[in-house]
């Protein structure tokens, strides 16, 4: 057996197919006016079917995945080793008319579908393109020994972050490449400090590393793409020695469909979209881009949300303008942001009834972002919870209201903030001390929901000390389908 | 009998550059300041401005417009060809 000449015609068959079983009586038929030039492949057992001594051995599915079977039997006929037609399942006067035999399978049914190829049977496309793909990858292999340990391998190598990795193995890369339909050599783009080139097939395994599924993929390169945008000053958040690092937060549909946890504990553990997602951006960052906590990276603290920190907003309030939407996206895009967040200072207002008090009451928590007495320097996310938005819904507060009454209430004289007073060195600059200051910039202040539907609780996630133009700024990205 | 990993890095080796020799005097080199725009930086690079004078050198000084990014290609450019030697810093 060999399967070395192209024949004209190739009939790929497995005999765990009734349909395949059907059509075995009329075989001799065709290998009688097709005598050389039609051979028989076969998926599963080798020795059917037994009454064609011209037939292959497909078992390793070579043939079956270069010519995309997808159905057994399928029957391709070739011209000039060129693929010209082919049909699947036992349709009697389509094959007649195919094969040029007017009276096959005379005592056979009319019609009978056929069965799915086993290279579609579940995880076989990622172990295929692994073994016969041209995949466009030229990823350095590393080989593990079955004497090492694979997750103390991953350790010494110095790809983790602290916490155990999932080993990159090429069926799992396979796996994650194929949630997209971009190249695998595609280059995203230069991931600082370093400012190496991030290929689609790095971004994979970085994912595979930090356990996402290759459902989360899109998600992931939104997260990069939307990372390496100018206003975000990824080079500077990474080096700093204050405690930013990027918050991913996801809107819209994707976010549903993933599973992502906009609920109970969604800045907490728990959820595998929510933990992995985020973990891929910093992996990544450390491995292609080279930035490393104690090297380039110089935090004086760092935060927990350096391992990871994603979640998804709650969409379920119609009435209530997404984050997405605020940034101009609509409520049915799938929209990434990412913002340069500090840790989350947790805001506690159980007596507050109405808009008016729990705004003031937000906006006394708000001042301490970075410091009482610096003001404008810093931006900050407020998570408003269920029973917060509530309070302002049962007001008849829109969300532009709240942050216009957070805007006011925060409005400072200059002289409470300059350095020195109150017997505070740090502070505002002399030369503000006799005007009114805003606590936020104009674009530094970004409302957003979250959270269980129990509990007075909202949450500021206070931003980077350098934001704005001279430092990083909220983007947004848009998630990709393809 | 081993199990295949695809690498997660960049892969890359850091670019090794050749160090210009250094200075063996101060005496007539000029030597540039690069200012990186932290708060009172400028009072510190007075000071060493006025440190190195004393040596002999002559200082030229620059700033770049924020520290949260590398300096502008240009800035870099026009450092390298204006001065035998830098120094960039801060204060805070």
């Amino acid at each position: 057996m060999n399967s070395s000449i192209d024949p004209h015609f190739a009939l790929v068959v497995k005999k765990d197919c009734e349909t395949c079983r059907l059509i075995e009586s009329i075989l001799p038929i065709l290998l009688g006016k097709y005598a050389g030039t039609l051979r028989v492949y076969v998926q599963d057992d080798p020795e059917f079917p037994g009454n064609v001594d011209d037939r292959i051995d497909d078992t390793q599915l070579a043939f079956s995945y270069q010519h995309d079977i997808e159905v057994v039997p399928t029957l391709i006929r070739f011209h000039d080793d060129e693929e010209v037609a082919r049909i699947f399942g036992w349709d009697r006067e389509q094959w007649r008319q195919f094969l040029k035999i007017p009276d096959l399978g005379e005592s056979l049914p009319v019609f009978k579908p056929g069965c799915g190829s086993k290279t579609r049977d579940p995880g076989m496309e990622a172990i295929l393109s692994v073994k016969y793909g041209n995949t466009g990858r030229n990823t350095r292999k590393v080989d593990i020994a079955d004497t090492e340990d694979i997750m103390e391998a991953c350790y010494e190598r110095g790809w983790t972050d602290g916490l155990p990795v999932v080993p990159p193995t090429p069926v799992r890369v396979a796996s994650m490449l194929a949630a997209t339909h971009r190249q695998a050599d595609e280059v995203i783009g230069d991931i600082p400090p370093d400012y190496a080139p991030c290929t689609i097939e790095k971004a994979a395994i970085n994912a595979v590393l930090a356990g996402c599924k290759p459902e989360y993929f899109q998600v992931v390169l939104a997260a990069i793409a939307g990372a390496l945008q100018e206003p975000f000053c990824l080079h500077g958040l990474l080096c700093t020695t204050y405690f930013s690092s990027p918050v991913i937060i996801v809107n819209g549909p994707a976010a549903r469909k993933i599973g992502m946890n906009s609920g109970i504990n969604a800045f907490g553990q728990g959820n595998r979209a929510n933990a992995t997602i985020g973990r891929s951006l910093q992996l990544l960052v450390q491995n292609v881009g080279g930035g490393r906590p104690g090297g380039i990276d110089r935090a004086t603290l760092g935060t927990p949300g350096k391992y990871s920190f994603c979640f998804s907003e709650d969409e379920s309030d119609s009435d209530w303008p997404s984050l997405a939407m605020d940034r101009g996206y609509q409520r049915n895009e799938s929209v990434v942001s990412l913002f340069a967040g500090s840790g989350v200072q947790p805001v506690m207002d159980q007596q507050s009834r109405t808009p008016q008090s729990l705004a003031r009451s937000l906006a006394a928590s708000l001042r301490t972002v970075s410091h009482t007495k610096v003001f404008m320097q810093t931006d900050a996310l407020l998570v408003l919870s269920p029973e917060h938005r509530r309070v302002f819904r049962q007001g008849g507060w829109s969300k532009s209201e709240v942050k216009a009454a957070i805007y006011e209430a925060l409005l400072t004289p200059g002289a409470e903030l300059v350095r020195g007073a109150q017997g505070i060195a740090e502070g505002a600059l002399e030369q503000f001390g006799d005007k009114q200051l805003n606590k936020f910039r104009e674009d530094g202040l970004h409302i957003l929901t979250a959270g269980g539907t129990a509990g007075f609780f909202s949450a500021i996630i206070p931003g980077w000390v350098a934001s704005g133009e001279r430092g990083s700024q909220l983007v947004s990205q848009l998630i990709n389908n393809n | 009998m081993s199990t295949t990993l695809l690498d997660p890095t960049s892969e890359r080796q850091p670019a090794t550059r050749q160090l210009n020799d250094r200075l063996t005097t101060l005496t007539g080199k000029t030597i540039g300041l690069l200012d990186i725009s932290k708060p009172r930086g400028k009072e510190f690079l007075d000071e060493v401005e006025k440190q190195l004078g004393d040596q002999g050198a002559r200082v030229m000084r620059y700033s770049k417009p924020t520290f949260t990014r590398v300096a502008p290609t240009e800035l870099s450019q026009q450092i390298s060809i204006e001065c035998d030697a830098v120094i960039e810093g801060l204060a805070d």
